[in-house]
């Protein structure tokens, strides 16, 4: 018995970690690089805008409505222990834009858009299509990968405005008609305590969510030939659901520090 | 001119692993401007791993690849994009882009790397549609063709740029007797025509010694030297000879 194999086996995990970590990291700074490089080609824009913007826009808005209610109701049994029921409104307005609006809104695209963006980019990489672009002379990260990060850095803050908008109104059937709060005091609570610096955390974060979801999940799906797993459609599989579970950690991860940095 | 000036693409010592299986030891390999080239062995010998050094898509662990001259690992990214452009590439499995046309497909390299006009690309792309006898399969998606059907689309992109070196990947693999065929004629009367420098990684021996100028035979990982299709069934290396024993039987090389 090989009493070092215990520990290669841990120096073969230590590397292959390591050359992820640097696969990633080149994949983003290549993809920012891009990004300002000509060509400038408006139409795979609006291409993902659509795929990642439009097609998102109803399950968004109804998450976002669902939210401002369960949000209302919880906030209403528990402030109303404290005779507090006025600040129903600030509480549902802060927690949503500040916090829950950016978050869900990632994690709901995530789940919806990186993950067919993932499947999308790990099949091009398994039929040779990327090597194909490659051939033809095109830059795979300008013809696809920043489209997809320009779609998203667009689409993520709009789609965040329109789960915060539903879910305040979502929060209002709740609280003012089916609760009885006082309806003045429900958006008037909103207005005094929500500030500017409020809706400008929750756009930051929506920008920064935006770069980790087409980072993870596209950067996972161009690398795929490197993963021990990746081979056929099982393959495709196995790390869209990697992408799609490190991107929602990532996103997570990332607003607790962006939090703790902004508050 | 000379050989050596006649060369495209050169592969001089060229050493490739992946992990701890090293798939090419000392590979050279010269390829002829103008000539068909063709490169044989068994399955997992490392051809397409060649092709693909050639095409700069994997870089050699050691050794240098030559295009027209210049090492290919010492290019810069727009260095090797302005080699590729004098590149055609048709893949195992055509890697046709699923979700557009066949003409959109065959436009793809036309709208990325030329200012045409949209009616010059129509015009181009039609003529390698009809070049390859595709006339009508315009508007079909990868999905609705046969496997021929997607290698002579896969071909016609190959072709649109009108290489100069044109690299062909197991053209005719999956393909029946009779659209191998098929393939094997549009690509005899296309390098006829259009006289480019072609590379072709095939396991379909005999039947494509036909196509070849050259032969090369990919074998313990290593190029077992590039030769006439004549000379190469009558090589008195050892490898070559069981090589083509094995493939062709005693009869071809029983005058030796």
């Amino acid at each position: 018995m090989n009493f070092l194999q215990p520990f290669e086996k841990i120096g073969e995990l230590a590397l292959d970690k390591l050359a992820f970590a640097g696969r990633m990291g080149i994949f983003l700074a290549m993809s920012i690089k891009n990004l300002f490089l000509p060509p400038y080609k408006l139409w795979p824009v609006i291409n993902q805008i659509n795929f990642i913007g439009s097609k998102s826009v109803f399950v968004i808005m109804f998450t976002g409505a669902f939210t401002g209610m369960v949000l209302a109701l919880q906030g209403y049994y528990a402030l109303r222990q404290f005779g507090s029921e006025g600040a129903l409104g600030s509480a549902v307005g802060l927690s949503l834009i500040r916090e829950l609006g950016p978050v869900l809104t990632a994690l709901m695209v995530t789940g919806r858009a990186g993950s067919a963006i993932c499947a999308e980019i790990g099949i091009m990489r398994n039929s040779e299509q990327l090597d194909a672009l490659e051939c033809m002379a095109i830059d795979p990260f300008k013809f696809l990968i920043v489209p997809k990060f320009i779609g998203a850095l667009i689409c993520l803050p709009l789609l965040t405005s329109f789960f915060d908008f539903m879910g305040v109104y979502g929060g209002y059937v709740i609280a003012v008609k089916l609760l009885g709060v006082n309806e003045g005091a429900y958006f008037q609570g909103m207005f005094k305590s929500v500030i500017w610096d409020d809706i400008n955390m929750g756009i930051i974060k929506s920008f920064c969510f935006a770069v980790i979801i087409i980072w993870v999940c596209a950067g996972r799906g161009y690398f795929l030939h490197f993963e021990k797993e990746g081979f056929g459609a099982e393959g495709v599989s196995r790390v869209t659901t990697k992408a799609v579970v490190m991107s929602s950690v990532a996103i997570l991860v990332w607003d607790y520090l962006i939090t703790s940095m902004l508050i | 001119m000379s050989e050596k000036e006649n060369i495209v693409i050169e592969m001089k010592g060229v050493n490739k692993s992946f992990g701890k299986q090293r798939v090419l030891i000392d590979a050279n390999l010269s390829i002829l401007a103008g000539k068909v080239t063709v490169i044989v062995g068994a399955s997992g010998q490392g051809k397409s791993v060649a092709l693909k050094h050639m095409l700069g898509l994997i870089k050699a662990d050691s050794g240098e690849v030559l295009i027209y001259g210049n090492d290919i690992k010492k290019m810069n990214k727009a260095e090797l994009y302005h080699a590729r452009m004098n590149f055609g590439a048709l893949f195992q499995g055509a890697a046709l882009f699923d979700s557009i046309t066949v003409f959109e497909n065959v436009a793809l390299p036309l709208r990325e790397r030329t200012k045409l006009s949209e009616k010059q690309i129509r015009e181009k792309v039609l003529e390698k549609i009809d070049m390859v006898e595709l006339e009508g399969s315009e508007d079909k998606y990868p999905a609705q063709l046969s496997g021929g059907m997607r290698k002579r689309v896969g071909l016609a992109r190959a072709l649109v740029l009108d290489p100069q070196i044109l690299f062909l990947d197991e053209p005719t693999t999956g393909l029946d007797v009779k659209m191998s065929k098929e393939i094997y004629r549009l690509i005899y009367s296309l390098h006829n025509k259009f006289n480019f420098t072609s590379v072709i990684v095939s396991h379909d021996v005999p039947k494509i010694f036909k196509l070849a100028d050259y032969v090369a035979l990919m074998a313990n990982s290593t190029v077992q030297g590039l030769m006439t299709q004549e000379d190469f069934q009558l090589s008195p290396n050892p490898v070559v000879k069981d090589f083509i024993e094995e493939i062709m039987g005693k009869i071809y090389n029983s005058g030796v």
